[in-house]
């Protein structure tokens, strides 16, 4: 087996590019004050409007622009509920990821009345830049991906440098930071805690399409699996420092690409399901060693 | 405009509708109603018939000769609404039960499965490793929150499905049936079944055992110190911890007693006819989201789930009737569960709009 070669960090890539697009989209809210726990609804919203975009007019990218509308308009509910209403996000979050995985179960039998999974034989993915294919090094890692690869790591970096640098960015670490005093400086608080809620949710459109038409080309039920899940985890592994979310990710990356070579040689899938979930916990637990003295030393101080 | 509208309220009638509305249960019964409402739109949109589809939830979840089984998912979706309940008491949340609910059907397995064991110690030893596992598995999640600053709900997500893998790989290949196209344990012997009453095939001791779970939480909540700091805590955490409350230890009691009941009802479902532990069965009907679901409706009151359970037995049941006779997909219920869950979030609007028109303003 050989780990360390291009193909493994093209692999690891792939499995992180969706938790990427998912981890900025959770880490912008936690920046505005919103704890965001809707992404894995959201993305699977994403991946099933991709999937059924793309169906319907046979190109991927109608797709990938069904799937950052149509979640951002998904993530209203929590934007007019969380950011105008002051209602719970984490009640909110919870149903609308139900809701979410029961509407795409709902539409996808009444659609196309299939349960499980959806793959016609019509279904387009999005094209891989086979172009780079002689490029040296970027060729291996970047020719057999999507477009939304890349796109997710220069997202993140730029909005990165967007939030340390700029007015605006200032204004929404503020607003997350301490919204009343943010508000006193004649800040909009709830504006700025509603659209960028409603970014967040096309990030996780993004997010839903690079895994429905990009890591594979099918719809299944309940496909984000959790990945959701790993992106609020990473969202509070960098704590508030969105330039550190590749890293995270790409280490969840790695986990789910590590167990797919497993499976190969023979590993039962079972428990490499469960490894990116594993490795999860115990970074949390490992970086977060520290954290109760330094809190006594500040409530002493 | 404001005389006239001063003078309409305290008309006697008018206060008799003001206290209606005030009511506690116009909240969750307006929520339903919402739900209900969507829940129609969406099938008409769908091209399907709203009315024939409910009527064919109605029907099928109580038909009397299936009663029997209705009954059972009842205790079921009781039982997961409690282990919701108990750390929604204290404003945290379990979702985790999944997690929880295999490692008790898997350690009730593992009892059962042993031979030899006389009737009347088999079921209730089960029932105890359950307890003890699950338990033992949700309190993991209070250090994690208290020493480590990982949020319970977090916790919970990411390490259930650690669980349910690890059952599901000894399911599959160590403790399963040799030879099964399912990935299933042997039927248990005679004496390690929940005993069953009179001639029932589906609801057995297992019911009366949720019962009283949830007779004991309403006792510790209303009557006991302990169900008061939790509901201190939850309605306050830092009032909680200045009171003197140790808020850790409470919070691994609650995820120990949460995760304790949700190994219970893994143990019950799993002793319970067809008396095997099958991989994935524990967890395809969604007792766990059912039961966080019945336990927001009734706001974490214990008197209130076995009712708010009501409705949500009935869409898990009526479901499948429903995808049969009436050809709507039975994904159907997690879409009205979810909308019910958010319009119940959004009742704090309604709360503070109301008690901003009757205050000082």
């Amino acid at each position: 087996m050989h780990v360390f070669e291009l193909s493994f960090v093209a692999a690891v890539l792939l499995a992180a590019t969706p938790v990427l697009f998912a981890s900025l989209a959770g880490a912008i809210s936690a920046q505005v004050g919103v704890f965001n726990i809707a992404l894995e609804g959201q993305m699977l919203w994403g991946a099933f409007a991709a999937v059924a975009a793309s169906y319907y007019t046979g190109n991927p990218w109608a797709g990938v622009l069904a799937a950052v509308v149509s979640t951002a308009v998904f993530a209203l509910v929590l934007a007019v509920g969380a950011a105008r209403w002051k209602a719970d996000p984490i009640v909110i979050a919870i149903g609308s990821n139900l809701f979410a995985l029961g509407i795409t179960g709902f539409l996808m039998g009444v659609l196309f009345d299939v349960s499980g999974s959806f793959s016609p034989r019509g279904l387009v993915g999005l094209p891989k830049m086979q172009w780079l294919h002689d490029v040296p090094v970027l060729g291996a890692v970047f020719g057999g991906q999507t477009a939304l690869v890349p796109l997710a790591l220069v997202l993140i970096v730029v909005v990165g440098l967007w939030l340390l640098f700029t007015p605006h960015g200032l204004r929404l670490r503020g607003v997350g930071e301490h919204p009343e005093a943010a508000a006193s400086l004649g800040i909009n608080v709830p504006g700025y805690q509603f659209w960028v809620t409603i970014a967040a949710g096309a990030l996780c459109g993004f997010a839903g399409a690079q895994l429905s038409l990009g890591n594979v080309t099918v719809f299944t039920e309940n496909m984000t699996a959790g990945r959701g899940w790993i992106a609020v985890a990473a969202v509070m592994l960098v704590a508030g420092r969105p330039l550190w979310l590749p890293l995270a990710c790409l280490g969840f990356g790695a986990a789910e690409a590590l167990g797919f070579r497993l499976q190969g040689v023979g590993a039962p899938q079972q428990l490499t399901d469960a490894a990116p979930y594993l490795i999860t916990i115990l970074v949390l637990v490992l970086t977060r060693i520290r954290i109760p003295r330094r809190t006594k030393a500040s409530l002493t101080a | 405009m404001s005389d006239s509208r001063a003078s309409w309220r305290a008309h006697p009638a008018a206060r008799l509708v003001d206290a209606a509305a005030r009511h506690p249960a116009v909240v969750p019964l307006a929520a339903v109603a919402v739900a209900v409402l969507i829940g129609g739109v969406i099938i008409a949109a769908a091209g399907l018939d709203p009315v024939t589809a409910y009527a064919a939830v109605l029907a099928g979840a109580l038909d009397p000769d299936t009663l029997d089984y209705t009954f059972s998912v009842w205790g079921f979706i009781c039982g997961m609404a409690l282990v919701a309940a108990i750390p929604l008491r204290m404003g945290e949340f379990n979702l985790g039960g999944n997690g929880q609910l295999v490692l008790g059907g898997l350690a009730a397995a593992l009892v059962a499965g042993q031979s030899g064991l006389p009737p009347l110690v088999a079921v209730p030893v089960a029932l105890l490793a359950a307890a003890v596992l699950a338990g033992g598995f949700g309190a993991l999640s209070a250090p994690l929150s208290t020493r480590f600053g990982i949020p319970i709900i977090i916790s919970t997500l990411l390490l259930s499905p650690i669980a349910v893998a690890v059952v599901s790989y000894l399911v599959r290949f160590r403790i399963g049936e040799a030879g099964a196209a399912v990935a299933q344990t042997e039927r248990f012997p005679e004496g390690a079944r929940m005993w069953a009453i009179g001639d029932l095939s589906y609801t057995n001791v297992g019911l009366l055992v949720v019962i009283g779970l949830m007779v004991a939480f309403w006792l510790v909540d209303s009557r006991t110190a302990v169900g008061f700091e939790l509901r201190v805590v939850g309605a306050n955490r830092r009032f909680g911890a200045y009171g003197g409350v140790r808020v850790g230890r409470l919070a691994f009691g609650a995820m120990a007693a949460s995760g304790a009941v949700a190994g219970v009802v893994g143990a019950i479902i799993t002793l319970s006819s067809p008396y095997r532990l099958i991989d994935g069965a524990l967890l395809s009907p969604g007792y766990t989201f059912a039961g966080l679901a019945a336990a927001l409706l009734a706001g974490g009151r214990p008197a209130l789930i076995p009712v708010t359970a009501i409705l949500f037995t009935v869409l898990q049941v009526g479901g499948a009737a429903m995808e049969r006779s009436a050809d709507v997909p039975r994904q159907l219920s997690d879409v009205l569960q979810g909308v019910v869950i958010v319009v119940l979030a959004l009742r704090t609007v309604i709360d503070s709009r109301r008690s901003g028109e009757s205050g000082a303003r």
